[in-house]
């Protein structure tokens, strides 16, 4: 199993791709809350936002977020990486809470829980399932051509 | 409410009409990408033939990968004025669960890829915990 040869490195790696999404999209937020409305007749507004300090540092966040996750896609099954990237919904409802000071009704943190949970449970089935089904075939069809043979 | 900030775009019809600009916007994204990683092949194959330079030759001329891109692209504006009017604690697990879960059905009709029960029972969950956030 992967898991159990993670290196602290590596698990440093899964902690950034929990970490730095939520961290960049709440910056993103906090950029664009500051900024006047911006409407569909005005796009431009949106390129300019880009250069401004807040959402310049979100995107940062994020070239980091993705940049961790593809590490980690390459030594661990995307099943496994999944789950870093659904807790991110938990961070990001603390951060919305407790930094943007967004109000959060005791509906909404049961959304965020339900969705962290349909997340993990993708990311927990069918890699899984799948190679242990094709492993069962191919075994079987090994210890038939034996039996052939 | 917090469905707006500013009072432009009020009411639930247009944070929704926000929402599933993200979600249109990534989904075409990442299924053209992985069309257009799919057609290029094995990219450690074509690193062996033609270096690293070859590699990434392929991909960046490739039109699939660059339509893919540019969708991308508008995904990410749409996020940003989508930010500019909703709040976080709704667009974030809204956006990234529904993209999941368009990506599941993109995967399931037009990359035919193998999608079970189990990815189904989650994308009920999912949809479910996007209805609770914005209630």
């Amino acid at each position: 199993m992967t898991q159990h040869r993670l290196s602290p490195q590596q698990w440093m790696i899964l902690g950034l791709v929990a970490v730095c999404a939520p961290l960049g999209d709440t910056c993103l937020s906090r950029g664009m809350t500051h900024l006047p409305a911006i409407t569909l007749a005005h796009p431009g507004t949106l390129i300019a936002a880009v250069f401004t300090p807040w959402i310049a540092l979100g995107i940062a966040l994020l070239i980091g977020f993705f940049a961790s996750y593809l590490t980690a896609l390459s030594w661990a099954d995307l099943t496994f990486v999944l789950p870093a990237t659904a807790f991110g919904n938990v961070i990001v409802a603390l951060l919305s809470r407790f930094w943007l000071h967004e109000q959060i009704s005791p509906q909404r943190w049961a959304g965020i829980v339900l969705i962290t949970v349909g997340v993990g449970f993708v990311a927990h089935g069918p890699a899984v399932t799948e190679r242990h089904a094709i492993d069962v075939v191919a075994h079987a069809a090994a210890v038939e051509e034996e039996h052939v043979g | 409410m917090s469905f707006h900030f500013h009072g432009v775009f009020t009411g639930a019809w247009s944070a929704a009409a926000m929402i599933a600009a993200i979600v249109i916007c990534s989904t075409t994204g990442e299924v053209l990408t992985a069309a257009a990683m799919k057609s290029i092949g094995d990219l450690d194959v074509i690193r062996a033939h033609s270096g690293l330079q070859g590699a990434v030759k392929v991909v960046i001329t490739s039109p699939l990968f660059f339509s893919g891109i540019f969708f991308l692209a508008l995904a990410f504006f749409a996020l940003l004025f989508a930010l500019n009017h909703l709040s976080l604690s709704l667009v974030a697990p809204a956006a990234a669960s529904l993209t999941l879960v368009t990506n599941a059905i993109a995967g399931k009709f037009l990359l035919h890829e193998n999608v079970d029960h189990r990815r189904w029972a989650s994308a009920v969950l999912v949809c479910i915990g996007v209805y609770l956030l914005a209630h």
